[in-house]
């Protein structure tokens, strides 16, 4: 590969349409992408019946094991308040968590306030039925995944870093921080590690802490709860993993957005991807 | 939660679907899709917990036992839920007296019903079990427990054949609504009925079961979340299908949207 010389032009000229995504990728990504959105949301529904976080076996009622708490409570001087604490030390959150004033002007008293909670209202039942559905299709298209990416050498291709990867990671984090993108038909070595932690530590780990918080499953393999540090932890790594996610997602959406919305999702719904020029020319 | 508050709050969601933007809303475009008996509400909850629980009856079967723990582990007060001091006369009156007068009745599908006072449970077979009570809420909470076995109690009254769910009613009403008093319900499998661990307890820690856990009889069922653990036990019908109880669902708070199977 070459690098961008001074002489051409900031914007690397297009080049030829490349079949960068095979039909296996994309609809793993979508099926992904929306199983996610409502496991996200459904899951807040379920955080709201009981806000907090704590750490071991179970919950602290008459100790303190609790990392987080999310709640609302009354102020001095008789007004209320929502507020985060963790790790011991209180933030006001009102009007974002804790409390929150709904479409109707009524405040209410949850910590995920009903705009980014499936059903907007509070019902824990309904949240759990989606949660579980969508965590079925998740858990099947990931396991789809990774055998299709091993059998079709995606996995070794596109996800496993390669130790040229690894001496490309000082330029490559440069060139990110510059906003200047290469597109080619291979991931840079930033996007291989990233997708490597999303789909082989964080999803793997969404599920087993998941099945960890199951008392059916509990009984089947008891130490997957205690590798895990007891259930309340593997709740509590749970809802941080969720944050890491979410997290990939945003980073995931900015780069989209900088490296050229257009071609990059047109390539994730079709296939097809244009190339810089120069890459072209190398083939 | 009251069914009226949920429908008073699903009416202000309609209406403010109607009055605010989809940006401010986001959310509330799913609430009429996912209310109440909607079919794919339904859909996605029998799907999914059919898979679950099929695939966990496969994984633990009638045997595989859940996790025990030690005395150390026992750090704090059972926490109650749910109903904590029932207001019913019946039982006012049972628990005045120590649950003296009280009677478990165990009938339905069974070759003997039983008339059972808490003395004659108390001299059958026992059996002990720290275990860990999971909240459907999502808290957990250690405990001992001891009681007796329901398979003994199953084996003595005789099961017959085509029987296939235990249905546990309670002395506690739950929910007094227009159409009247609800007492609670619930019902299991033979397979979680004859598990070793199934109990009907009657102490908690060392102590006679409280009346906010369930004195004088609840049930534990380890491998399920807590709303399966019927408290108040008045009596356990033997049946093969669970249609005619309730809304047919299988227990209080399944008739309210919850899973039957609650192993996950």
């Amino acid at each position: 590969m070459s690098e961008p010389s001074e002489t051409q032009e900031a914007r690397p000229k297009a080049g030829k349409l490349i079949y960068k995504q095979t039909l296996a990728t994309r609809l793993t990504h979508w099926v992904w992408a929306l199983s996610l959105f409502f496991l996200l949301l459904s899951g807040l529904q379920i955080f709201n019946a009981h806000p907090a976080l704590y750490i071991g076996d179970q919950s602290g009622f008459a100790f303190d094991n609790a990392v987080l708490r999310i709640g609302g409570e009354r102020t001095p001087d008789a007004g209320r308040r929502g507020f985060v604490e963790l790790l011991g030390t209180k933030f006001d959150t009102s009007g974002w968590l804790g409390l929150y004033r709904d479409d109707n002007g009524i405040i209410q008293n949850r910590a995920f306030p009903g705009w980014m909670t499936i059903p907007s209202y509070y019902d824990l039942a309904t949240g759990r039925v989606v949660h579980f559905f969508f965590a079925w299709i998740f858990a099947i298209t990931l396991i789809t995944w990774l055998v299709a990416a091993l059998v079709s050498g995606h996995f070794r291709r596109d996800i496993l870093p390669r130790w040229r990867d690894i001496r490309a990671l000082p330029r490559d984090l440069a060139d990110h921080l510059r906003l200047r993108f290469h597109h080619r038909r291979e991931y840079n070595v930033l996007q291989k590690l990233s997708y490597a932690g999303v789909l082989l530590v964080l999803m793997p780990l969404m599920i087993a802490t998941g099945l960890a918080m199951s008392p059916g499953f509990n009984a089947a393999a008891p130490w997957l709860a205690d590798i895990l540090g007891g259930r309340q932890t593997a709740r509590t790594i749970h809802f941080v993993t969720m944050l890491l996610l979410v997290g990939f997602f945003v980073i995931h959406i900015v780069m989209v957005l900088a490296a050229g919305p257009i071609n990059e999702l047109r390539s994730i719904i079709t296939g097809w991807y244009r190339a810089d020029a120069t890459e072209n020319e190398e083939r | 939660m009251s069914r009226i508050m949920m429908n008073r709050r699903k009416l202000l969601t309609i209406g403010s679907v109607a009055g605010t933007s989809a940006l401010v809303s986001g959310c509330d475009a799913f609430d009429g899709v996912l209310a109440g008996r909607s079919p794919v509400r339904n859909f996605m909850e029998s799907t999914a917990n059919g898979l679950s629980y099929r695939v966990q009856r496969f994984l633990i079967g009638g045997h595989s036992l859940a996790q025990e723990f030690a005395e150390a582990d026992i750090r704090q007060p059972m926490r109650p839920n749910g109903i904590t001091a029932p207001a019913d006369d019946t039982y006012k009156a049972l628990s005045a007296n120590a649950f003296a007068d009280y009677r478990l009745e165990v009938g339905g599908m069974v070759q003997k019903p039983l008339s059972l006072s808490l003395v004659e449970l108390m001299t059958m077979p026992a059996r002990t079990q720290i275990t860990r009570h999971d909240c459907v809420e999502g808290w957990s909470c250690i405990a001992k427990w001891t009681g007796v076995p329901l398979s003994q109690v199953l084996d003595l009254a005789v099961v017959k054949s085509e029987a296939r769910y235990i249905v546990f009613h309670c002395l506690d009403t739950i929910e007094r609504g227009l159409s009247g008093e609800v007492k609670y319900y619930e019902s299991i499998d033979l397979v979680d009925a004859r598990h070793p661990q199934t109990i009907l307890a009657y102490g908690m820690n060392d102590e006679r079961l409280p009346v906010s856990n369930g004195a004088p009889l609840r049930l534990r069922v380890e491998r399920q979340l807590g709303y399966k653990m019927a408290k108040y036990i008045r009596a356990i019908e033997v049946v093969s299908d669970l249609a005619a109880f309730g809304f047919g669902k299988g227990g209080y708070w399944e008739d309210r949207g919850y899973e039957w199977y609650a192993g996950i």
